[in-house]
């Protein structure tokens, strides 16, 4: 059954989402719900990690086994490990649908550990929906209580932005297929090689982009983000912040590169999205206070900086890309944990209401601190390393004024940033009632010192996960579209 | 260029530069708070002993980077880890481990709350501003000097004074937003040379545009560190609001970082962009002498004052980099080490009269002489040191800064030379009101004079002023070759351009 070693994961993650939906069909048990999504995903990444080396095309070519998929999907089982810890009892979700939860959890998760092999259109449009639709219905789940209607506001937008976005890219991929008259990409980017310059090609190429634009939340696909952050449940939010994103890189290395290795048009496409991103992320990220809120446009901001490594169009920014998304995976769940646990009840998390935190609890404290410091950038952490290969990546094809304007927007960002490490660190309460110690079960525990060392770990040591990450890239340079390239 | 030293395949310096995070890793683990003072302070101690063994190993004949250590880091990106160090770095790495004892030392009573973070803090600082001194790769370099930020923006914020959350985000904005220029340029460099090896990035004759742009890029980042005039606003705020032992730490070893920055990258690698910019620098360094001078007689707050004083010594210092000839390079170096050596004891004075008065307005320590006579003889003692007085360790680095810069232009030092006066007199009227300010104050009499610990934290600092002031030559010694390599590099940039001094 050679079969099952290459879909291994795929197969535990639908394994399990059928367990979870039998368990969902009864009455509501939390608890049972939890503890299978917690084997699930930890089943999942241990298949992930056994199937790392398998090669093969499945479904008549339709679906690749590759390094490249193989290590995503390790990434994202990795992170729904750490989302379904950090869900913990899921205190602001509606009780009775707790454990429906749980098999939407784990079905987008599905939809995203699919996505990332998919090297046809149809499978890639089938398992992006297949990730969507289940987030869709997270986001509304959310408890409803005095004052807190915005689930329902924000689900809608998500909705409609989601439809919307797809449906734009649904109209670009027509184009593609009309220019090759082929759903596969491969052989999509051998057909398309000849004709990648005709206004119709990049059309086709932009139009395409956008359902992945939206799932980063990149300018001016942006405007669900902070609503939907805002809106969403904390846990929910965490799963929306991560996991997508990275699927969506993913994807977007696939489509970009059927426009490489030289495509000004593309290339200056990608600069406005990537600029505009940064500045609107930032600029608007330094006027929030609501926690969430804040770290929803700074993900629009670290978007751009994702997307700057797109703008290379060559195989060192999209590992750059690659690499500074799996780091942001790791410093937006740390700050996520954080706001989880800080939370009373569920509520959402001021940005004041961190003050005094590292008297609460010190280990929280200190995740929030790696993780904010990372997602500012400074070294040794992974927000340094990361965006520090895409500048590399972003220079060395001369896009100085990219770089430049990346260097500013990371100063502009500190600064934002420092605000939550005041309130954390520097801050004292002065409400004796807020000053409660937080007490942490052992998985949080586990999960925060997991986060903080990632963070460390792919910032001081990045040397093999660079290598694996670029090593795996290798189809997009061997690609028959930049064979006939004649590079 | 380069050529391994005399190494032995033994890696000192990257035990030398991970021995304090491993010191702290052990702090850690320590609970009871007076264990992890003595367990810190021997900790330091002996790093600093073990250092020693750089100054004796350390061949002074040659200019070539010593004790080089080379291995592969990070080969996606062609980055490696590299370390060594010539003349420059020694002196500065030597300094760095002799002030961190004295850190732990002069915060023993200073800092009661959070002890184990705060110690936790100066260790994994101390690994950081070594980590800069030794670093050949430019991004090592610059990530060892991102990496203090946190560490030095955490104790001005957490075990500061009234305002500190305000310094300690000015202080990281503004080196953050610097050093990112900083940043862009190494990667620059990288894609013009094919590598981040410093010694590498030397003597490439690089396009004299390009040349200038990189160094404005240096420039902006190692001046907000040093800080020049005008850059140099986050100081006084950093250094008011910081403890005692961060305020040494900022002055003793943090300020270098930008002027060694100089030395180490503007000069040897852009020695054209260098050349054009210098006649600016020079006279923004003369204006940061008189201000810093003015500034200081200004002030009635102790910490204040030499913040203040401060920004007029590393103006001295980037007179004599930017003097670009050998006395210059030598005295700069020299006022280098020596304000590390005179500031710090300074601030570690002016924290003794803050443990005891909870003030450090001048006036409330007006007249302390009374009941402090063993301090006032250090202080004596720094104060002399802090205005260049014959004898003194400052006065031989100021005295062969301003050579340097005479051999430039007259006019330039003339024009610093009010701000020799001012700091004569901004020292003079600190010491008068303190040793001999009059009865204002009668509820001094109580004070207890200086315990042992304190003497011992100041007894090392004032070996130093003695030392380098009388018998300055194996200082000297250390880095001459070096400094002339570093005069012969720059030199190489000077053929094209007309001399346009002012």
């Amino acid at each position: 059954m050679i079969f099952v070693a290459q879909f291994l994961p795929e197969l535990v993650l639908l394994l399990g989402a059928l367990v979870l939906f039998v368990i969902a069909l009864g009455e509501s048990q939390q608890k049972l719900a939890r503890t299978v999504a917690l084997i699930v995903a930890i089943a999942t990444f241990g298949a992930a990690a056994a199937s790392l080396h398998q090669q093969a095309d499945l479904f008549s070519g339709a679906y690749r086994v590759d390094q490249f998929s193989q290590l995503l999907k390790l990434v994202l089982s990795f992170g729904f490990v750490c989302v379904v810890l950090l869900s913990g009892d899921l205190p602001d979700i509606r009780g009775e649908v707790k454990s429906e939860y749980y098999l939407f959890l784990a079905l987008s998760v599905t939809g995203l550990v699919m996505l990332v092999s998919c090297v046809e259109i149809i499978s890639i449009v089938v398992a992006l929906e297949l990730s969507s639709f289940p987030l869709y219905l997270l986001v509304p789940m959310r408890r409803e209580r005095a004052g807190q209607r915005s689930q329902m506001e924000a689900a809608i937008k998500y909705i409609m932005f989601g439809v919307a976005a797809n449906g734009i890219m649904f109209f670009g991929l027509s184009y593609l297929y009309g220019i090759t008259g082929t759903t596969h990409l491969v052989e999509l980017a051998a057909r398309l090689a000849p004709a990648v310059h005709s206004p119709l090609a990049i059309t086709g190429l932009g139009l395409a982009f956008c359902g992945l634009y939206y799932k980063l939340a990149i300018f001016p696909f942006h405007f669900w983000t902070p609503d939907v952050y805002q809106g969403a449940s904390n846990e929910t939010a965490s799963l929306v912040a991560s996991l997508p994103k990275v699927g969506a890189v993913a994807v977007l290395i696939r489509f970009v590169s059927l426009a490489t290795p030289e495509n000004a048009a593309v290339a200056t496409m990608l600069t406005c999205l990537a600029v505009g991103s940064m500045f609107f992320g930032n600029l608007t990220a330094l006027v929030q206070k609501d926690f969430k809120r804040m770290l929803g446009f700074s993900g629009i901001a670290h978007a751009g900086y994702a997307v700057m490594g797109f703008v290379a169009l060559d195989q060192a920014g999209y590992t750059a890309a690659l690499y500074y998304i799996t780091g942001y995976l790791l410093m937006i769940l740390a700050c996520f944990v954080v706001i989880s646990r800080v939370s009373r009840d569920g509520a959402n998390v001021a940005i004041e209401e961190l003050a005094g935190l590292h008297r609460r609890s010190p280990l929280l404290a200190a995740t929030l601190l790696v993780g904010v410091f990372a997602l500012a950038g400074v070294p040794p952490f992974v927000g340094f390393m990361g965006k520090f290969s895409l500048l590399s990546a972003a220079y060395a094809r001369g896009h100085l004024a990219l770089v430049i304007i990346a260097v500013v927007n990371s100063a502009i960002a500190v600064y934002y940033y420092l605000q939550v490490v005041r309130q954390a660190v520097f801050g004292e309460t002065n409400a004796s009632a807020v000053a409660t110690p937080i007490s942490l079960a052992w998985p949080t525990r586990i999960l925060c010192v997991i986060l903080i060392f990632g963070i460390v770990a792919l910032g001081v040591v990045p040397g093999t996960v660079i290598d694996t990450i670029s090593h795996s890239l290798a189809f997009v340079t061997t690609g028959p579209a930049t064979a006939l390239l004649g590079r | 260029m380069t050529s391994p030293g005399s190494t032995e395949g033994f890696p000192l310096l990257s035990i030398l530069i991970f021995a304090p995070v491993a010191v702290a890793a052990v702090a850690a683990l320590v609970r009871s708070e007076r264990w992890l003072r003595w367990w810190a302070l021997v900790g330091t101690t002996a790093i600093a002993l073990f250092s020693l063994q750089l100054w004796t190993g350390f061949s002074t004949g040659t200019a070539d980077f010593q004790f080089v250590e080379n291995a592969a880091w990070i080969p996606g990106l062609k980055i490696n880890y590299s370390v060594g160090i010539d003349g420059i770095s020694l002196l500065l790495v030597l300094l760095t481990t002799l002030i961190s004892p004295l850190c732990v030392l002069c915060s023993w009573s200073y800092i009661k709350t959070r002890v184990k973070e705060f110690l936790l803090c100066l260790l994994i600082m101390e690994t950081a501003m070594l980590g800069v001194f030794c670093a050949l790769d430019s991004i090592l370099f610059f990530v060892f000097w991102e990496a203090m930020l946190i560490p030095m923006a955490l104790l001005i914020g957490v075990w500061g004074g009234p305002r500190k959350i305000y310094a300690s985000l000015k202080f990281f904005i503004y080196t953050m937003a610097g050093s990112i220029f900083l940043l862009v340029a190494l990667i620059a460099l990288r894609l013009h040379t094919g590598t981040f090896h410093i010694p590498d990035l030397m003597g490439q004759h690089y396009d004299p545009v390009f040349q200038c742009w990189i160094f404005a890029a240096f420039f902006i980042s190692f001046a907000i560190k040093v800080p020049m005039f005008p850059f140099h606003t986050w100081l006084p705020a950093a250094h008011v609001e910081a403890p005692t032992a961060g305020s040494v730490i900022l002055a003793s070893v943090l300020l270098k970082m930008g002027t060694y920055g100089f030395l180490r990258f503007c000069l040897p690698i852009v020695p054209y962009g260098t050349h054009v910019f210098a006649p600016y620098v020079l006279w923004l360094s003369v204006i940061g002498i008189l201000y810093g001078g003015f500034a200081a007689l200004a002030q009635s707050d102790l910490k204040k004052l030499v913040a203040y004083s401060s920004v007029g010594h590393m103006g001295f210092a980037t007179l004599g980099i930017f003097a670009l000839n050998t006395a210059g390079l030598e005295g700069a170096t020299l006022v280098m080490i020596n304000h590390g050596v005179t500031t710090g004891a300074l601030f570690i004075s002016v924290g003794i009269i803050y443990e005891r008065l909870h003030t450090r307005e001048l006036s409330a320590a007006a007249g302390l002489g009374k009941s402090m006579p063993i301090f006032i003889f250090f202080l004596g003692v720094f104060c002399l040191s802090s205005l260049a007085f014959p004898g003194t360790n400052s006065f031989i680095g100021e005295f062969l800064v301003l050579s340097g810069a005479f051999a430039v232009s007259l006019i330039l030092v003339a024009c610093a030379v009010p701000g020799v006066v001012a700091s004569a007199a901004y020292n003079f009227r600190m010491l008068q009101r303190i040793a001999f300010g009059g009865t204002q104050n009668p509820d001094h009499h109580d004070l207890k004079d200086l315990n042992f610990r304190e003497i011992a934290t100041l007894v090392p600092l004032l070996v130093f002023v003695f030392w380098i002031g009388l018998h300055p030559q194996p200082f000297i010694n250390v880095m001459h070759a070096s400094v002339q390599h570093l005069v012969a590099q720059v030199g190489s940039g000077a053929i094209s351009v007309p001399a346009p001094l002012p």
